[in-house]
């Protein structure tokens, strides 16, 4: 019989808020082997990471555990205190978190910290702990760790903070360690990376892993047992193949659909009882443009430098036609936000020339830019649905400012109509108008982000990673929306992401990017299926698929 | 290290360089403003109220005055670039002899008083933040409220009532040192300090003892701004990620809360200290005038009341010139705490 590590039994926890208690998580049972890892999957406010918090005994004082039992080694965890709950933390289990660059002391260099975390449990030499400190670095595999003792986290890669981050968290061998999203924020190839480290340490080790995670492609690469929580509660439990060729609750079903596979097309990710008139619309193929139209955009030889440093962009060129679609990708320092901004005109290029329709918009300075006339039909959306609003501003008045600045539009009946016409294309319900950003949630944000950009009739919509804060159902919603206003309105989309998957299903070309430079573009099928160089074979190969290819045959 | 050190001294010797234009404009403002304002120092400095046309006029002509505001200006200018502030009317001394003497009191009294204040007040705004909400938390804003609330010339008055009046403990407020006790040699300027490198422990005593009473009356106004900025930097500190690692490591209780959490909470604190302290140096006024503390302050005010023009400007220019290099050690401070800053 294999042993069990942990057991938390119908686990209850509870936060205090104005409003009262509320319970994030409602009777959560699960158990942990001695070295498994297990998937802990769900979206946000599903309750995955108060159920780690509660675990390691790091909750917010405003949250209680008022039921249940969590059992370590048999020993409940929930009733330690003092000097016993210490040598619990760090020593017997530990955590990774989000974000490394911010779970690191700032202004402590990162020998220190990891030495620090050393001496807690160890009763050994400073100099001792330098130098197991040193030894965990190599183990997680950093590149010239001696140098790398004194650096700050602000000297190092996101990349590079989360292995600092796992070195601090084995660094007293616990036999339980909870990686609540330990990749999210990275670059793909960095995720992958960064993931097999964990996963070989964690089994060299012979530590016990909980994964908590929002993607179900990681879940599915790395653990043998997937539980899925839903609003507090765990709705399934089972192996990946099972999870995803037969998901039992409707919940995963609608996880599992939503999803990005390198298969599934843009109708495929909402379940089918939830599919609108999408379908519909989407039957009808786009018309091929007339032979020798001008394209909608001509981007020539675009650079860009900062003070001082090389270029963040060098000779970059492309063009697009009016309504399609073009996905720009790269890792993170790629080049690929700062050519979107140009293209938008926020950011001046040091080089080259934008035309658009015709009109060289290169050298209009961009503080000058929103005198245009070509400023309504170049809009943008930004990444953050909840930085790139106004707080002071109703999602009525987010959407109408563009068309009181730019259509000259007055107050009135008249742009009312038009506020509620551009909410109800992103199906935004009207009565939702009158409410500030932080009353509605992140889909209805991202959703009034669209329409605030679309309220002017564009013909160009640049999109800077619209869908990387959202969860994947809601993700699902925002991209078919995409979909539908480019068939619809005919908008050309400019999209820029890090998620080949979502590249891959909206847009019909493709332009990698690396270093500033183009690596590779063409038409997105072909240069996933076939990528030509080996930067993008490695960034496609980086995303956690979830093999689901001759299961879903087998299943048809 | 050594970049970073060397960093941070090109970053100083920028900022120095780059507040020379605002020096000067402090200078050509007090000057206009100092002639705009009512009152006739020729008429002041007059033999007496009975004095004939002639004399002042005399005077007038002797001071410059007759000529218009630009070759005023001029001159003034010339003279300060040959670091010639002028002389006082009041004192009949040069202005630079007259602040050399009595800056050294100014700067003792208000370095005391911050390091008080920065004694009290970190202490009490980290407690505050460890239990927000917490009897201690609502004590310590009381007692910040109390702090802002009462004039440093009403605390210091009440110091002196109870401490000197009624409980005797206090020595009579008058200025730096009794009658009694013989100066030391001049090193620093700073009393305690040349006591001590006198070897005259008795006389550092009495010169400790002046120096509390109003130390603390103008701490007292200043521990709220600083615990305020300590209670909130703090909690933000404590709710940070990087705590909640050292947590999660089950570092203890004081590794947590000293090196995590208060080591990032001091770094705004650093800031606002500086300008608690460039106010404190020039604000004192009423605290000098309470104590008969023989600072530059109440040699301002003193000058400013009797139409002396020349210790005014040359007091704003000095307030200026410690302004400028407070902010500068205060940015030295920083990049040493911080080690993101060289970067930035």
């Amino acid at each position: 019989m294999s042993e069990e590590l942990l057991k938390i039994d119908d686990l209850h926890v509870a936060f205090s808020t104005r409003r009262g208690m509320v319970e994030a998580v409602r009777g959560v049972t699960l158990s942990v082997e001695k070295g498994e890892m297990l998937g802990l999957v769900g979206e946000s406010g599903s309750g995955k990471s108060v159920t780690g918090f509660a675990t390691t005994r790091l909750l917010d004082t405003a949250g209680r555990v008022t039921g249940g039992k969590i059992l370590f080694r048999g020993q409940d965890v929930t009733k330690l205190r003092g000097d016993d709950l210490r040598h619990l933390q760090g020593a017997a289990m530990s955590m990774i978190f989000q974000n490394p660059r911010a779970a690191l002391n700032p202004i402590r260099a990162i020998g220190l910290q990891i030495a620090d975390a050393i001496l807690t449990h160890k009763k050994i030499s400073k100099e001792a702990a330098r130098a197991e400190a040193l030894d965990l670095l190599r183990a997680v595999q950093i590149r010239d760790p001696e140098a790398r003792m004194n650096a700050y986290p602000h000297e190092l890669s996101g990349g590079m903070c989360q292995r600092v981050m796992i070195a601090i968290a084995i660094s007293c061998n616990p036999a339980l360690l909870i990686a609540d999203e330990p990749t999210t924020g990275l670059d793909v190839t960095t995720q992958k990376v960064a993931m097999d480290l964990l996963a070989d340490i964690a089994a060299a080790r012979g530590m016990a892993t909980i994964l908590i995670t929002h993607d179900l492609g990681l879940a599915a690469r790395y653990c043998r047992r997937i539980a899925v929580m839903e609003r507090g509660r765990i709705v399934e439990e089972a192996r990946p193949k099972a999870l995803f060729s037969a998901p039992r609750h409707a919940y995963t079903r609608r996880l599992v659909a939503a999803s990005p596979t390198a298969t599934s097309r843009i109708e495929d990710l909402v379940a089918e009882e939830d599919r609108e008139r999408h379908t519909a619309v989407n039957g009808k193929p786009r018309p091929e443009p007339a032979h020798g139209t001008p394209p909608l955009l001509e981007v020539r030889k675009l650079a860009k430098r900062f003070d001082q440093g090389s270029a963040a962009v060098a000779d970059f060129s492309m063009t697009m036609a009016g309504g399609e679609a073009v996905g720009l990708v790269g890792e993170s320092g790629s080049g690929k936000s700062t050519t979107s901004r140009m293209i938008c005109r926020l950011i001046d290029p040091s080089e080259g020339d934008i035309v658009f329709d015709g009109h060289s918009i290169g050298h209009v300075a961009s503080r000058d830019f929103h005198r245009s006339p070509l400023r309504k039909d170049i809009q943008m959306v930004f990444q953050d649905p909840n930085e790139s609003l106004n707080p002071r501003f109703t999602a009525y008045d987010c959407i109408a400012h563009p068309l009181l600045r730019l259509d000259g539009m007055r107050a009135g009946e008249a742009l009312r109509q038009r506020v509620e016409e551009c909410a109800e294309r992103v199906g935004l319900p009207r009565d939702l108008l009158p409410r500030f950003p932080h009353q509605l949630s992140g889909g209805q944000k991202a959703r009034v982000g669209i329409a605030r950009a679309i309220a002017c009739r564009p013909r160009l919509l640049v999109l800077d990673e619209p869908t990387a804060a959202l969860d994947v159902s809601v993700q699902a919603v925002v991209l078919q929306l995409l979909d539908r206003l480019r068939r619809e309105n005919d908008i050309a989309l400019l999209f820029v992401s890090h998620d080949l998957n979502v590249v891959r299903m909206l847009c019909d070309r493709t332009i990698v990017l690396r270093n500033g430079g183009i690596v590779e573009q063409g038409e997105s099928r072909a240069l996933f299926d076939n990528p030509k160089t080996d930067y993008t074979r490695k960034l496609v190969e980086a995303i956690p698929h979830i093999e689901t290819g001759e299961m879903l045959a087998s299943a048809l | 290290m050594m970049t970073g050190l060397g960093a941070t001294m090109v970053r100083a010797g920028r900022r120095l360089l780059s507040s020379l234009p605002a020096l000067f404009g402090v200078l050509v403002f007090t000057f206009l403003l100092m002639r705009v304002l009512p009152g006739d120092p020729a008429v002041f400095f007059a033999s007496g109220p009975n004095a004939g046309k002639e004399e002042i006029e005399q005077i007038r002509k002797q001071m410059g005055l007759d000529k218009s505001v630009p070759e005023q200006l001029v001159f003034y200018l010339s003279d300060i670039g040959r670091g010639n502030l002028g002389r006082s009317m009041m004192t009949g001394q040069p202005v630079l002899k007259d602040l050399r003497e009595r800056l050294p009191a100014s700067l003792e009294l208000t370095f005391t008083a911050l390091l008080i204040a920065l004694i009290a007040a970190v202490p009490l705004g980290v407690m505050a933040a460890l239990r927000p909400g917490s009897v201690v938390d609502h004590g310590v804003r009381l007692f910040c409220a109390l702090g802002v609330c009462v004039p440093t010339f009403v605390s210091g008055l009440l110091l002196i009532y109870v401490f000197y009046y009624l409980l005797g403990l206090a020595p009579d407020p008058t200025g730096r040192i009794d009658v009694f006790t013989s100066l030391p040699p001049q090193h620093t300027g700073f009393l305690s300090i040349d006591f001590l490198l006198a070897g005259d422990i008795e006389g550092w005593w009495t010169a400790c003892r002046q120096l509390i009473l109003p130390a603390v009356s103008m701490a007292l106004f200043v521990i709220a701004p600083l615990a305020r900025i300590t209670r909130a930097s703090m909690l933000v500190s404590l709710g940070s990620d990087f705590v909640r690692t050292a947590r999660s490591v089950g570092l203890s209780w004081h590794k947590v809360v000293v090196t995590y959490a208060l080591r990032n909470a001091i770094l705004p604190v650093i800031t606002i200290a500086g300008i608690v302290f460039s106010t404190m140096l020039g604000a004192n006024v009423l605290v000098e005038k309470v104590f008969s503390w023989p600072g530059v302050a109440s040699y301002a005010l003193d000058a400013l009341l009797s139409s002396d023009y020349a210790p005014v400007q040359g007091f704003v220019l000095l307030m200026a010139s410690l302004f400028v290099l407070v902010n500068l050690v205060v940015d030295i401070c920083y990049g040493i705490a911080d080690p993101r800053v060289s970067i930035g």
